[in-house]
């Protein structure tokens, strides 16, 4: 008699990762992302000069020994401030992304689970909000409560609420229609239990994915605003600003836009490449 | 059709409403007192308060909205506090240069998307799909204001192809074109990106449908089974997603207007937020939404002449 070496299947979890990492675009979004987390992360360490030192003798020096990617107009390491410039975009996307999955997936959860009249107008509600040009709504709202790290999340968080409404509430108008929830009820199970324990775990991927993408968006709207001047207050080094500062001198210094305008293509790319290959994974037939 | 878009206008009433409600609370409910915003803390307090009644702050928040409902509808949308000018007047002298830019992009995305993911869907999986895909992922990656920047650096500093600045002569048409096209470009990127994808996915799901198997069978030329059976059936997605994406193009537009310093929207709405100027904003705020209404009315009505059914 042969003996037959039978294994166990994957759990579904790990064969979603394993379908991840044989993808080569999302590895590579992987790879990009980590990247500019690692540079935030060991900024301290890995800056070469403080990013707010003002060395005026070496102002607009060109890419060098001494400064690998040049200096601005005060005569600060742009390579530096890129570093530490890192710090602010992950920051603020990931708490403004991070509010609007949790506000905007409990309004959804809530709306749908309630459902008629009170759903009809909440999303009605979501509906006007999502008729705003978001970019134009971020630079209102920041300019109206002032620009600080805090009122950037506040800001964007509030542009990227009503999708994650809408995305939260689809499934749950199924979901609570179906026997397990029923049963849940059944046995006088409060409605926040169901909702937490029964309902969300089956719409969290949903979220966490469309949250990978919107970071990219967020990355991109924080730039925006710091490029327009809404965005946190200089001297503090951000993307957005660093490309503003640039454009300032693009006849003579260009690539003062240009690194900062790579820094944010390659998380914003990153991003993205993660997001489409989750997108991909979860649901085959969004991407196909 | 006329039936149809009598119901589309008056269904958007309610969509209006709603977004006069939430741009007159947005102005509102923010902390801080507007007055102390536009005068400074130095203001006295004689001063902040002939604002406030300049404004109307001071009186009933239900009457203030009362009223800022009644000038809406009459399309009257106040005076500028910083310019005092009519703000409908401020805003249409600079909405066809934006309306002009949006369309120019929608047309570049359209010209470079469709047949792009046309072209994808018929190579699936083989190396023009995975190049489209990237490069696809690739403009949407590129916030307006960067690939904007990148573009100037190259055609307009270094090949000097294009002028550095976009603001065109009146009345010269051409001028006009030649200034257009490095910002028509920019947008067109990413409504291009947009417009690739979902081209793409609406056409793979076409091209398996049964009744393109019947038109192969019975020996439809290739082309007329792509172009004609496929891509006209595939279109309703895309119509969506140009329309959806028309808001973004109108926020990015903003962008694009700084970076080409074109006139525009952009200007006038970066102007009036740095000089705190609540009027105008609310004015730019309803302007915005109405186009965003009037532009889904459009594409609602779009769908009705490329798929008769949805009329019914």
């Amino acid at each position: 008699m042969t003996d037959v070496a039978v294994s166990a299947p994957p759990s579904p979890r790990r064969a979603m990762i394993g379908r991840l990492l044989s993808d080569p675009t999302t590895v590579a979004g992987v790879v990009l992302c980590s990247i500019v987390l690692a540079g935030a992360l060991l900024a301290p360490w890995l800056s070469p000069h403080d990013p707010l030192e003002q060395n005026i003798l070496d102002r607009l020096a060109g890419p060098g020994s001494d400064y690998l990617l040049g200096t601005d107009q005060f005569g600060r390491d742009v390579l530096s401030r890129l570093l530490w410039g890192a710090r602010v975009s992950l920051l603020v996307s990931f708490l403004s992304i991070a509010s609007a999955v949790v506000i905007g997936g409990a309004i959804g959860m809530i709306s749908g689970y309630i459902g008629g009249r009170f759903d009809l107008v909440t999303m009605q509600v979501m509906d006007v909000l999502l008729s705003f040009p978001s970019l134009i709504l971020g630079m209102i709202m920041v300019a109206l409560l002032g620009s600080s790290i805090t009122n950037l999340v506040i800001a964007i968080a509030l542009t990227a609420i009503a999708p994650f409404a809408r995305i939260a509430r689809a499934p749950v108008l199924v979901l609570k229609e179906r026997a397990f929830i029923e049963a849940g009820r059944a046995l006088g199970f409060s409605h926040l239990r169901i909702l937490l324990v029964h309902v969300l775990p089956n719409i969290v991927t949903d979220l966490l994915v469309m949250g990978t993408l919107w970071m990219a968006t967020a990355v991109r709207t924080e730039a925006s605003l710091s490029f327009i001047g809404l965005g946190v207050k200089p001297p503090t080094p951000t993307w957005g600003g660093m490309m503003r500062d640039g454009f300032e001198n693009i006849l003579d210094s260009a690539w003062l836009c240009i690194w900062p305008g790579l820094a944010i293509l390659v998380l914003v790319l990153g991003l993205n490449l993660v997001g489409d290959g989750l997108c991909d994974v979860t649901d085959p037939k969004a991407t196909q | 059709m006329i039936g149809f878009i009598i119901r589309r206008l008056l269904a958007s009433i309610p969509t209006l409403l709603a977004v006069l409600t939430l741009v007159f609370l947005l102005v509102r409910v923010v902390p801080g007192d507007p007055a102390i915003a536009i005068l400074g803390d130095r203001a006295t307090p004689e001063t902040l308060a002939a604002l406030r009644a300049e404004l109307g702050l001071d009186r009933w928040i239900g009457a203030q909205y009362l009223e800022f409902l009644g000038h809406a509808l009459r399309g009257d949308l106040g005076t500028s506090m910083v310019t005092h000018r009519a703000v409908w007047t401020e805003i249409s002298e600079a909405l066809p240069h934006t309306i002009v830019l949006t369309l120019a992009a929608m047309v570049i995305g359209c010209l470079i998307g469709i047949p792009a993911g046309v072209w994808a869907a018929l190579h699936r999986n083989g190396a023009i799909d995975v190049l489209t895909r990237l490069l696809s992922l690739l403009g949407l990656s590129f916030p307006v204001f960067v690939s904007g920047i990148f573009l100037l650096i190259v055609f307009a500093l270094q090949l000097h192809l294009f002028p550095v600045i976009g603001n065109p002569r009146p009345g010269d048409w051409i001028d006009g074109l030649h200034k257009l096209v490095l910002p028509a470009i920019t947008l067109g990127i990413v409504m291009a990106a947009y417009v690739v994808r979902v081209t793409r996915s609406s056409m793979l799901q076409v091209l398996g449908e049964d009744y393109i198997r019947t038109a192969r069978a019975k020996g439809v030329p290739r082309r007329s089974i792509i172009w004609r059976h496929g891509l006209s059936n595939a279109l309703i997605p895309v119509v969506t997603v140009v329309g959806l994406y028309v808001g973004i193009l109108i926020g990015n537009s903003v962008l694009t207007e700084i970076v080409f310093n074109r006139p525009g929207l952009g200007k006038v709405i970066v102007s009036a937020l740095t000089q705190r100027d609540y009027t105008m904003l609310q004015g730019m705020m309803v302007i915005y939404c109405f186009l965003i209404v009037v532009v889904n009315l459009i594409t609602d009505i779009s769908y009705g002449l490329i798929d008769p059914r949805v009329k019914q």
